[in-house]
């Protein structure tokens, strides 16, 4: 009969292996706000650039063309981020890297400075692509859980207001010098990731 | 169990513990914040820079629309497509040179209010921008955000060509002019000092 120490000792050691094999990833990824997981999920899209900026790219697009565009971008791209969040809430964690935010930066920055004359299709497009994709790597960076799903929702909150001001906000710009101004910023966009495809290149 | 087979078991237990264990994927931003000031700062910190860059949005102003926007969105463009040939390691010979020249080219082209074509403006302007971003644009400090820096960067360069502008838009008052032509002089002048110290 083994003695009482032995046998504490052991279970100890099985559960400590037990917690050891059957841990998740510990995907802090959320900032915490403290007031629940929509308003983090929120908070996560504001305070992560390679998030908002494409976002804000597309709204200044969607307003440039116009009120009807505006509509379209501010339904179609919330939607896809919802719907991507959501398949990458059960997929396995990815990562882009540097390389498909700068492509964002570029295509979604140029097309604003050229003041493009996109089509509503491509629009809607780009909307869904930009918005499953950036939707996905979210998703799989926070693992399925009811908070996640919370979190989400928060996210696509997120887009929706933000692609809903910028966008009523250069649909209202009368004056030429405002238009130009956004052209501005999208060559700054551009031209931010131009530079970060060089540091991709280099391997930063 | 004897001591030696209990120190067997702990030391099992710990190398499965350490090679089953997944990563811990703790997404701290840290140096984000650092980094866009890292990127804000660096185009502000040299006069060289600040000047050819002021001396770009002054330009524009005296040359009128459609200048005045195309000129200040040709620089941050052309500026990272030289830092590109800087991360590439292709190298351009005589960048310091290069810097210096374009504060007195610019500043020549304010104080004497040159008014070339719009083509031959942009080519000049974007023709510095290499220089520029090819000294300026590949020196990230080690641990901070890429993505950040760069934005920081971009950014500042953009507020120092509408300073630039901003104080162009003097050019609709007669003093204005002349002040312009002072400042675009003051700006060459910088130039030639540092095109001294480069060559010195």
């Amino acid at each position: 009969m083994k003695s009482a120490s032995t046998l504490r000792s052991r279970s100890r050691a099985l559960a400590g292996l037990l917690v050891a094999f059957t841990c998740g990833p510990a995907e802090a990824h959320l900032n915490t706000t403290g007031m629940g997981p929509v308003y983090d999920g929120l908070m996560h899209f504001v305070t992560s650039p390679e998030d908002l900026v494409p976002v804000l790219a597309l709204a200044l697009l969607a307003g440039l063309r116009g009120a009807r565009y505006g509509r379209r971008a501010m339904l179609a791209l919330p939607v896809a981020w919802l719907l991507g969040s959501l398949c990458g809430l059960f997929a396995a964690l990815t990562s882009a890297g540097p390389l498909a935010a700068s492509l964002w930066f570029l295509v979604l920055g140029g097309l604003v400075l050229v003041d493009a004359k996109v089509s509503p299709r491509l629009l809607t497009a780009l909307c869904a692509l930009l918005g499953l994709f950036h939707g996905y790597l979210n998703g799989t960076g926070m693992g399925f859980s009811v908070q996640a799903i919370a979190a989400v929702l928060g996210v696509a909150g997120a887009v929706f207001v933000v692609v809903v001001l910028v966008a009523a906000l250069v649909v209202r710009l009368r004056a030429q010098w405002g238009r130009i101004a956004v052209r501005v910023g999208g060559s700054w966009i551009a031209a931010s990731g131009l530079l970060m495809f060089g540091w991709f290149i280099r391997g930063t | 169990m004897t001591p030696s087979t209990k120190r067997r078991s702990t030391i099992a237990l710990v190398l499965l513990t350490a090679l089953w264990a997944q990563s811990a994927m703790g997404h701290m931003l840290q140096g984000e914040a650092y980094g866009f000031v890292t990127g804000f700062l660096h185009p502000i910190s040299g006069a060289d820079h600040v000047l050819a860059m002021v001396a770009v949005g002054l330009w524009g102003a005296q040359l009128g629309a459609p200048a005045i926007w195309v000129l200040p969105v040709a620089f941050p463009l052309v500026m990272a497509m030289g830092a590109m040939l800087g991360f590439l390691g292709v190298p351009i010979p005589g960048v310091e040179y290069g810097i210096a020249a374009s504060a007195i080219v610019l500043g020549t082209a304010v104080a004497f209010e040159l008014r070339p074509a719009l083509v031959i403006a942009a080519v000049l302007v974007g023709g510095f921008a290499i220089f520029h971003g090819h000294a300026h644009g590949t020196e990230l400090p080690p641990g901070q955000s890429a993505l950040l820096y760069s934005m920081g960067f971009v950014i500042a360069t953009g507020c120092l060509h509408a300073a630039g502008i901003g104080i162009g838009t003097v050019y609709r008052r007669r003093w204005g002019q002349r002040l312009l032509r002072v400042a675009g002089t003051i700006v060459a002048g910088g130039g030639f000092f540092f095109m001294w110290k480069a060559i010195a």
